[in-house]
C-alpha cells in the first residue's frame, strides 16, 4: 500500500504546485484546496478554541504547512479509497445480478435488500481468509503488484471531475494524465503474473501486456477526437464546454465523427480493462484465472476492485468527454449545493450506464482467439480512429468558429445524424429479433433429438 | 514543502538506479527502473514541466519499460554470472559519474544565470504551437515522425520476414522451463 500512498501524495504534490500557482495549474477550476480549507475550518471550530483555552492559548496554533498537507493529502486519500471500494462493490454486485438476469437465474439476493450488501459480505470473507504466498513465489515483487495495481486505479480516480469544481485534482492534463496512469496498473499485471511463478499467471500477464500495449493506440488516438472538438485536455474544461442548449451540447452531438470515436474508444475501453470479450489474459477455461491465478484473500480482491474501479474510471473518462460529463437537460434550474449534488448524480449515472453497458456485452459475446484480438486492434481500430481524428479536425477547420457561433444547419447537423444513425440501427436490430423469435431456434431443433439419442 | 517532495522524488529516482545496477536479476531491474522513472517524472512536476513528466511516464512506463519486460521474459535467461566482471564495473560507473558530474556542473555554471526565471503556467499548449510553427520546430518534428516511420516499417519487414516472431504460448512454455531450471539452481 506505501505505493499507493506514494502516488496519491505525488497527486496532492501537483495539488499544492497548483495552488502555489506553479505546474500543474488548472486554467479555469478554482483553485482552493478544500482539503486544507478543511482542516483550516476544524483549526477555527467551536470545540478546537475551547480545547485551546483548556491549553492556555486564545485559539489553536495552526498546523505547519507539511503537516496540514500531509492531513489533507490523507483525508483525500481515504475518501478516494472509499469512493473507489464503493464504486467496485456495487459494480460487482450490478454484474452479478445482470448476469443471473441474462442466464435466466436470480443472483445473489440475500444479503441485504436486493443482495446489495453481498459484495461487502464477500469482502469480509476475503478479508478474513488466509493469505497464501507459494513457496516457488518471488515474494516482495507478489506483494508489491496488487498494492500497484490498486495504486493505478486510486491516483486516475483523483484527476476526475465528478461536478463542478469538486474534483480532486482537476489538472490540466487530465487525459493525458489517465492514460499514462493507466500504464502503472500494466506494469502491476506484469509483476504478478511474473512473480507467481505459475506459468498460466505469466501466459495471462503476456497476454495482457500485449493486448494493452495494442489497444492503447486506439484508445488514445479515439480520444483525441473530444480533444480536437473541445481544444482542452481538462477533463473538467472539457465538461464545462457542454453545458450549452440547456446542458445536452454534449460532444457526441457537436461534431458527427465523435459518435463512431465513442464506439472505437468504448471498444478500445473493454480490450484495456480484460473485459469480455477481450478477456484473454484471464480466460479461465485456458489459464485457470490468469494473472491472478495464485492470489487469495485480500490480494486477489485488490485485483478484482481494481477490475470495477478501472471500468468505472474507464466510463468516466467516457462520460467527461463524450456523453457531456455532469451535463443534463434541466440541470441548471437547480442552485448551490443541490446543483453540485445533482451534477455528482448525472456523472455518476452515465458512468454506471456505461458500466452496465460492458457487463451486458460481457455475457452477451463469446470471447475471442488471440489473433483475433490483434487484428481487431491494429487493422481495424488504430486506422479508424484515425480516419476519425483526421475527419474531426477537417470539420472544425471547416467550421472555423466556435460551435456555438456556426450556422444552425451546422448545429443541428450532428444531432440529427447521430439520433438518425440510433434509430436505423436500432429498427434493424429489432426486425431481426423479430424474425429470429418467429423462427424456431437451433437449440430447440436440436435438443429433441439430443434426448432422443440419450435414451 | 517543495524541497520535501524534491527529496522524495529524487531519492526514489536514485533509489531505483542504483537497485536497478545492484539486483541480481534482470527482471528486479527492469521493475526498479520503474522506481526512477516515476522519480524523474515527479521532478519534472516540481520544474513546472507537467507535460513533459507525463510523457515520461506514458512513453518510459507505459511503452518501453513494458517493452523491456516483454523482451526479458520472451528470451532466454543469461547464465553468465552479473557479477563476474566487478572491478571493471566499477571503475567504469566511476569514471561514467565523474563524467555526468562535470557535465551537470558546467550546465549548472551556464544556467545560473537563468534560474530567475518563472515556470510556465500549463506547457502542453505551447509546446504544440512550437513544433508546429514554420520557423519554429516544424521541420525537425515532421523529420522525426519520418524517422519512427522507417523504424515502423522496418520492424514489420524484420517480423515478416522470419514469420515465426510472434507472441504465443510456445515461446513462453520454452522460457518458463529454462527459468525454472534456473530457479532452481539458485535455490540449491
Amino acid at each position: 500500500m506505501s505505493a499507493s500512498l506514494a502516488l496519491s501524495l505525488w497527486l496532492q504534490s501537483a495539488r499544492l504546485q497548483q495552488q502555489t500557482g506553479a505546474a500543474l495549474g488548472s486554467t479555469t477550476a478554482p483553485d482552493s484546496n478544500w482539503t486544507l480549507d478543511l482542516l483550516e475550518w476544524v483549526r477555527t471550530s467551536w470545540l478546537s478554541t475551547k480545547l485551546a483555552g483548556l491549553a492556555g492559548m486564545d485559539q489553536a496554533p495552526a498546523l505547519p504547512t507539511w503537516a496540514a498537507a500531509a492531513i489533507g493529502a490523507g483525508i483525500a486519500v481515504g475518501i478516494v479509497i472509499g469512493f473507489v471500494s464503493v464504486v467496485a462493490m456495487f459494480s460487482i454486485w450490478l454484474e452479478r445480478r445482470v448476469a443471473g438476469r441474462i442466464q435466466s437465474r436470480i443472483g445473489p439476493n440475500r444479503v441485504g435488500p436486493f443482495g446489495l450488501l453481498q459484495s461487502l459480505a464477500d469482502g469480509v470473507k476475503l478479508l478474513l481468509k488466509e493469505d497464501i504466498i507459494p513457496s516457488g513465489a518471488d515474494r516482495k515483487l507478489f506483494v508489491l503488484a496488487p498494492a500497484l495495481v490498486m495504486a493505478s486505479a486510486l491516483a486516475m480516480f483523483a484527476a476526475v471531475p465528478m461536478a463542478d469544481g469538486a474534483g480532486f485534482t482537476d489538472i490540466n492534463l487530465g487525459v493525458l494524465f489517465i492514460v499514462g496512469i493507466s500504464a502503472l496498473a500494466t506494469i502491476g499485471v506484469i509483476m504478478a503474473g511474473w512473480s507467481s511463478n505459475n506459468k498460466w499467471a505469466l501466459y495471462g500477464a503476456m497476454r495482457e501486456a500485449a493486448q494493452v500495449v495494442s489497444y492503447e493506440v486506439p484508445l488514445g488516438i479515439s480520444l483525441l477526437v473530444p480533444v480536437i472538438v473541445g481544444g482542452t485536455l481538462e477533463l473538467g474544461a472539457a465538461s464545462r464546454l457542454q453545458s450549452g442548449w440547456g446542458g445536452s451540447c454534449w460532444f457526441l452531438f457537436q461534431n458527427p465523427f465523435v459518435l463512431p470515436a465513442f464506439v472505437l474508444y468504448f471498444i478500445a475501453a473493454l480490450a484495456e480493462n480484460k473485459r469480455a470479450p477481450f478477456d484473454l489474459p484471464e480466460s479461465e477455461s485456458e489459464l485457470v484465472a490468469g494473472f491472478h491465478t495464485e492470489y487469495s484473500g485480500i490480494r486477489f480482491s485488490f485485483f478484482f476492485l481494481e477490475e470495477y474501479a478501472a471500468m468505472f474510471l474507464m466510463s468516466a473518462v467516457g462520460t467527461a468527454l463524450f456523453l457531456g460529463g455532469w451535463n443534463f437537460p434541466g440541470i441548471d434550474l437547480l442552485k448551490g449545493g443541490w446543483l453540485i449534488a445533482a451534477q455528482l448524480a448525472v456523472f455518476v449515472v452515465k458512468s454506471m450506464f456505461l458500466v452496465l453497458l460492458m457487463i451486458w456485452i460481457r455475457w452477451t459475446l463469446p470471447r475471442m482467439r488471440v489473433d483475433q484480438v490483434m487484428v481487431m486492434g491494429y487493422k481495424y481500430l488504430t486506422p479508424l480512429s484515425l480516419i476519425c481524428v483526421v475527419g474531426a479536425s477537417v470539420w472544425e477547420v471547416w467550421a472555423a468558429v466556435p460551435f456555438h457561433e456556426r450556422p444552425i444547419w451546422m448545429q443541428l447537423f450532428t444531432p440529427v445524424l447521430v439520433f438518425g444513425v440510433c434509430a436505423v440501427l436500432g429498427a434493424m436490430l429489432r426486425k431481426q429479433a423479430i424474425e429470429s423469435a418467429a423462427q424456431p431456434t437451433t437449440r430447440s431443433r436440436i435438443a429433441p433429438r439430443a434426448h432422443a439419442a440419450a435414451h | 514543502m517543495e524541497l520535501l517532495f524534491f527529496l522524495l522524488f529524487a531519492g526514489l529516482a536514485i533509489a531505483g538506479a542504483v537497485a536497478t545496477v545492484w539486483m541480481r536479476y534482470v527482471v528486479h531491474s527492469a521493475f526498479a527502473l520503474m522506481g526512477t522513472f516515476l522519480g524523474v517524472a515527479g521532478l519534472y512536476v516540481l520544474l513546472g514541466a507537467d507535460f513533459l513528466a507525463i510523457t515520461q511516464i506514458l512513453i518510459y512506463v507505459g511503452g518501453i519499460l513494458v517493452l523491456i519486460l516483454f523482451g526479458i521474459m520472451l528470451t532466454p535467461p543469461d547464465r553468465t554470472e552479473r557479477n563476474a566482471k566487478r572491478v571493471i564495473g566499477f571503475s567504469a560507473s566511476l569514471v561514467a559519474i565523474a563524467l555526468f558530474l562535470a557535465v551537470q556542473i558546467g550546465s549548472v555554471v551556464r544556467w545560473a544565470e537563468k534560474s530567475n526565471l518563472e515556470a510556465p503556467k500549463a506547457t502542453a499548449a505551447p509546446i504544440g504551437r512550437e513544433l508546429l510553427r514554420p520557423d519554429g520546430y516544424l521541420i525537425p518534428f515532421e523529420l522525426v515522425s519520418v524517422v519512427l516511420l522507417v523504424a515502423l516499417i522496418g520492424s514489420v519487414f524484420i517480423a515478416r520476414r522470419r514469420k515465426a516472431v510472434r507472441v504465443d504460448d510456445s515461446s513462453t512454455a520454452a522460457i518458463l522451463a529454462e527459468r525454472g531450471t534456473l530457479q532452481q539452481k539458485a535455490g540449491a
